[in-house]
């Protein structure tokens, strides 16, 4: 207990304990609404997709995150032009992005000169390393989001539901779903740190299907993913610090533990 | 009187291929119409068209006074099998999304009122918190009755409410539907033609074209001037009305 205590006051473990806080939040949410709307496969290729923006970042040396929002938001409205203006199906124009993102991506590191030492912290996280402005830029998009569902709850649910119904009820679908569409974009990029391109479905899917086993309510799926993700990110973080294996990893591994775990119990009970 | 909704020489398309052609039809108070045709004939294309779900390549749908602005009295209920039902949300939530655009004062607190109120009278009111994958089909027919009622709307449009159902919900459905009737208008959708002819007070049938018929008995002399492919099928006593061909 008070090797936990002690770990406390590093520094670099308290900003990973702030990381994980706004991660659980954004991603609990955020998730929650993929997971109800079954947006996962475009949510995976958005992530991907952004991969090539922080190689093009490397590349022309500026943030890397400004690379990767560019990049999933380009991606977010081709998925959206290529299957509604240009008539490819959908899970096929999906595909195309995920990996043009990602082949872009490659090329553009393989173009930099000399060694790129983050790379692999943006493709698998690395939550010990979080930078102290990157955590305010989680804080601010952790603001937005809570925010934005706080004041538009019911009409998100309503739209998420029945889009037609809420289209003849005169709701601004189209705007709800454009904005939304950017706040999964900004998730997944300002959440990479923490668990890496490769893995971020992770915490977008798994605490959602865990709560899922508790409710049925969307509000409360809200709040309940939110929590497993929080339990499963510390829960990983102290598991990948004390058994010195990474991070990212070792959260993934704990978030489908428990999904398992009370899965089991709940078949039992 | 001005009818309610007036449709004058519709046509709808879905990438070029017309679905709907010249179609004129009117909808006054207290009518009850209804919808009938063969799968793909265009049922339901004009139940969108009327929601302003689908845009016509030609022809007009005028809307009465009452009728007109942002949030027309229009009360929808969808086909069912459009629904995810595995989707997290509960019953009353489902009912009151009907009424998301009212916004008088306390709405949020009448809305409850009166979402309660249509689940006592739908006899749902004990699967209130459950969620909606949990429900029979009977159950989410009558759930989404209460959601397309819940607005007060002028004019009801139903999309087979008697798909997943059983004998005893749909003779109940129709009770319900006949007593709607004195206070506002309907536009009932089915496939199931010797249901529907029994309650409602005039046909539209609807195959590309749109024939009407202002009564719920077709002559065998209309009969013999169109043509529309519907056919039942009955055994022993029940009454049943056959529909023969139109003749375009």
């Amino acid at each position: 207990m008070s090797a936990i205590l002690e770990l406390f006051s590093y520094d670099f473990f308290q900003k990973a304990f702030l990381a994980a806080v706004f991660a659980s939040i954004s991603c609990g949410i955020i998730g929650a609404y993929i997971v109800s709307r079954r947006i996962v496969f475009i949510s995976g290729g958005i992530t991907h997709a952004s991969f090539g923006g922080i190689g093009l970042a490397f590349f022309l040396g500026f943030n890397p995150l400004l690379g990767a929002v560019l990049f999933a938001v380009l991606s977010a409205l081709g998925i959206q032009f290529f299957t509604k203006v240009a008539e490819i199906r959908e899970d096929s124009s999906i595909a195309i992005w995920w990996s043009l993102g990602m082949a872009l991506g490659i090329i553009f590191v393989f173009l930099t000169p000399g060694y790129t030492p983050n790379l692999m912290s943006y493709l698998f996280g690395n939550i010990l390393t979080v930078t102290t402005s990157e955590l305010w830029w989680m804080f601010m998009l952790n603001t937005v989001i809570v925010l934005f569902f706080a004041v538009f709850l019911r009409k998100i649910l309503y739209i998420a539901f029945d889009e037609e119904f809420a289209r003849t009820a005169g709701l601004p679908v189209a705007l709800f779903n454009y904005l939304i569409m950017v706040l999964i974009a900004l998730t997944v990029v300002l959440n990479i740190r923490v668990v890496g391109i490769i893995l971020i479905l992770s915490l977008l899917t798994i605490p959602q299907a865990t709560a899922n086993l508790f409710t049925n309510d969307f509000k409360r799926l809200l709040v309940y993913s939110s929590l497993f993700a929080f339990v499963g990110t510390i829960a990983g973080l102290f598991i990948s610090y004390f058994l010195n294996i990474p991070s990212g990893a070792a959260i993934i591994f704990t978030l489908v533990v428990i999904f398992g775990l009370l899965r089991l119990v709940k078949s039992f009970v | 009187m001005d009818p309610l909704i007036k449709i004058e020489n519709l046509s709808v398309a879905y990438d070029k291929v017309p679905v709907l052609e010249n179609v004129n039809l009117e909808i006054h108070e207290n009518d009850f119409l209804g919808v009938i045709g063969p799968n793909g004939g265009g049922k339901t294309t004009l139940l969108k068209a009327i929601l302003g779900l689908k845009k016509p390549e030609s022809g007009k749908i005028h809307f009465s006074k009452e009728m007109s602005g942002r949030k027309k009295p229009i009360g929808y209920l969808p086909q069912v099998r459009h629904i995810d039902r595995k989707f997290p949300i509960t019953v009353f939530d489902v009912v009151l999304s009907g009424g998301i655009m009212q916004n008088r004062q306390n709405a949020k607190s009448i809305a409850k009122d009166k979402a309660e109120a249509l689940l006592e009278e739908m006899g749902v009111i004990g699967i209130r918190n459950k969620a909606i994958g949990e429900l029979s089909g009977g159950q989410m027919q009558r759930v989404f009755l209460c959601r397309a009622l819940l607005s007060d709307p002028k004019l009801l449009i139903l999309d087979e409410p008697d798909t997943f159902v059983d004998n005893r919900f749909e003779g109940e459905l129709y009770e319900k539907l006949e007593k709607l009737n004195e206070e506002l208008a309907i536009l009932l959708v089915s496939h199931d033609v010797g249901t529907i002819t029994s309650c409602v007070k005039s046909i539209a049938c609807v195959n590309k074209y749109l024939h009407y018929h202002p009564s719920n008995v077709i002559s065998q002399e209309q009969l013999a001037n169109y043509n529309c492919p519907i056919q039942i099928i009955s055994h022993g006593e029940i009454p049943h009305t056959v529909l023969k061909h139109h003749h375009q």
